[in-house]
């Protein structure tokens, strides 16, 4: 029972108290480009998930398994980014040859996600946690969820509230977005407390 | 501390080469769609290689669709309808495709991939497209910012096309693109030539293929072209004809005129040149002996601005308000023009304040 409460904690944490969008500030630059819309963003969304919650297991094993008993610590930043990057590159074309309408709403976004840096950040504070294969899954999933919800969130408000108001025009476009991201991120402090409890 | 670094390499290797071989592995059996049938306009079959875009598969079939950024997806240009086998657009073609051709199925060919058997429609004409491998025969300079690039096809090949239409020229990797682009170009030659081709290039600032024509090519030099392409060319009529062009617009303006002297077409025309200044005029005593050759044709030059002392005595002003001092009646005459954008639109809004039917005004917009 404490095992699974454990488990639970890191994944909501990840969520939301420790929101590597908005905490971490990483994956800024997919988070600003294609956070016009919602429905894109769902996409994105989506597909950050997925990539998170399975390259963090993958490169967690090939860190456990491969790197730390031939004591290559220094090699996992390059090693990462290639898993990541051949993970994505097989994903889309399975996506493309399974189904039309995800590879149009999902899989378009993938090579998007490949350098995004959130991803290989989920991936290197798993290590520094020293999270088990279980954890880092959990982690992953969660630090995915919680960036969809954040590109979701700014996706709302840009295409409810931003679009439609008039903007000096040095404000337009990333500037905005960042002072929107900015507020965002001092609401979800909201769910770690002020006092530094944590 | 050798080992170390040797383990640390071999492993790093192994992993990169791992990856690779997983995606090639991938690449061979999930992306592998095997030989696709495309039907084209309904009675053309061809077998491409599946997988890949529709714009390089039909290439490979020696079907040239006119595409500008070699199939990025940024120039807009490589369209066509796609009736079956497609599916919706992607996101990634939706900011070139308006209300009416989302309806029709037009479609970026470089975004399609080809995984299904597809019926498509092309304009009939780019069947006749092909590709050509030519060698640089002569350059000339023809103003200061203006090339005259003249070239010669491969013994025995030939090439048809009307006057005034353009072709593509290949610009390969250099020190500007890491990938072969295209640009258009119209042919200044006549028709009647049927082994050579040559166009006429204005140096644009960091332009790609201009920089790379003004500054790189020499002759002798390989040089691949695809056309010929357009709906701009001569008509087969016998009205009037009023021609208008600026900087590199003379270009297809030319073959259309030595077309007609070729023809010894009675037709009466008027050819009106914009330039800025006397330096950017050229080809003037060639438009003079035509005047000669032709009953009736007139090159009627004019600058915007020319430079004070230079003893300009011909027309002054832009082309529209030269074109109203001319042209009293355009009851019975077709206009063809050619050039920017603005040169354009202004002729077209002066054409038509005096009359002219927008059906018979044709032109060839180089923006």
């Amino acid at each position: 029972m404490n095992g699974t409460w454990h488990l639970l904690t890191i994944l909501v944490t990840a969520v939301f108290t420790s929101n590597i969008l908005l905490t971490n500030y990483l994956g800024m630059c997919s988070f600003l480009a294609v956070s016009k819309e919602v429905k894109t963003s769902l996409g994105l969304g989506t597909a950050v998930v997925f990539v998170m919650a399975v390259t963090c297991p993958l490169n967690w094993m090939i860190n456990a398994w491969v790197l730390e008993p031939l004591h290559l610590d220094y090699l996992r930043f390059i090693v990462f980014i290639v898993v990541i990057a051949a993970f994505v590159q097989v994903l889309e074309m399975i996506i493309e040859r399974v189904s039309e309408t995800l590879y149009a709403n999902l899989g378009i976004f993938l090579p998007l996600i490949t350098v995004n840096c959130a991803i290989l950040g989920a991936a290197l504070f798993m290590i520094i946690r020293k999270y088990t294969l279980a954890e880092s899954f959990l982690y992953g999933a969660g630090s995915g969820l919680g960036w969809a919800l954040a590109i979701l969130a700014m996706a709302g408000i840009r295409q409810e509230k931003v679009n439609q108001s008039k903007l000096p025009r040095g404000l337009e476009g990333p500037g905005i977005a960042l002072v929107v991201a900015g507020i965002m991120a001092l609401a979800f402090m909201g769910f770690s407390g002020m006092g530094g409890g944590n | 501390m050798m080992t170390a670094f040797l383990i640390g390499l071999g492993v790093m290797c192994a992993m990169v080469l791992l990856m690779t071989l997983v995606i090639l592995v991938c690449d061979a059996t999930i992306a592998n769609y095997g030989p696709v049938q495309i039907v084209i306009n309904g009675d053309k079959e061809v077998t491409v290689e599946g997988g890949r875009p529709l714009l390089s598969a039909l290439k490979d079939r020696q079907i040239f669709i006119p595409s500008a950024c070699g199939g990025r997806g940024s120039c807009g240009m490589c369209k066509v309808r796609i009736l079956e086998g497609a599916g919706d657009p992607l996101a990634t073609e939706l900011p070139w495709l308006n209300a009416q051709e989302r309806r029709d199925k037009v479609r970026l060919s470089c975004q399609v991939k080809v995984k299904r058997p597809l019926r498509i429609e092309i304009p009939p004409e780019l069947l006749d497209v092909r590709q050509y491998r030519t060698t640089v025969l002569r350059l000339r300079d023809l103003t200061y910012d203006i090339r005259e690039v003249t070239l010669q096809l491969a013994p025995g090949d030939r090439i048809d096309f009307k006057a005034g239409q353009f072709i593509q020229f290949e610009v390969p990797p250099y020190a500007l693109t890491d990938d072969p682009v295209y640009r258009a170009y119209s042919v200044s030659s006549s028709p009647s030539t049927h082994d050579r081709v040559e166009l006429e290039m204005r140096l644009v600032p960091n332009g790609i293929c201009t920089t790379y024509v003004h500054k790189y090519l020499k002759e002798g030099d390989a040089v691949t072209i695809n056309g010929p392409y357009g709906e701009f060319h001569l008509q087969d009529s016998d009205r009037e004809m009023i021609c208008v062009a600026g900087g590199s617009g003379m270009a297809p303006i030319k073959s259309i005129l030595m077309r007609l002297d070729e023809l010894k077409s009675p037709r009466k025309v008027r050819y009106f040149f914009g330039a800025r200044t006397g330096r950017d005029l050229f080809l003037v005593d060639e438009m003079r002996a035509l005047e000669r050759s032709l009953p009736d044709f007139r090159f009627i030059p004019a600058l915007s601005a020319p430079e004070p002392g230079s003893g300009w005595q011909g027309e002054t002003g832009l082309i529209p308000a030269v074109l109203e001092r001319h042209v009293t009646s355009v009851a019975n005459a077709e206009a063809y023009l050619c050039g920017s954008p603005g040169l354009i639109n202004a002729t077209v809004a002066a054409l038509k304040r005096k009359g002219m039917p927008e059906d018979r005004i044709y032109f060839d917009n180089f923006g």
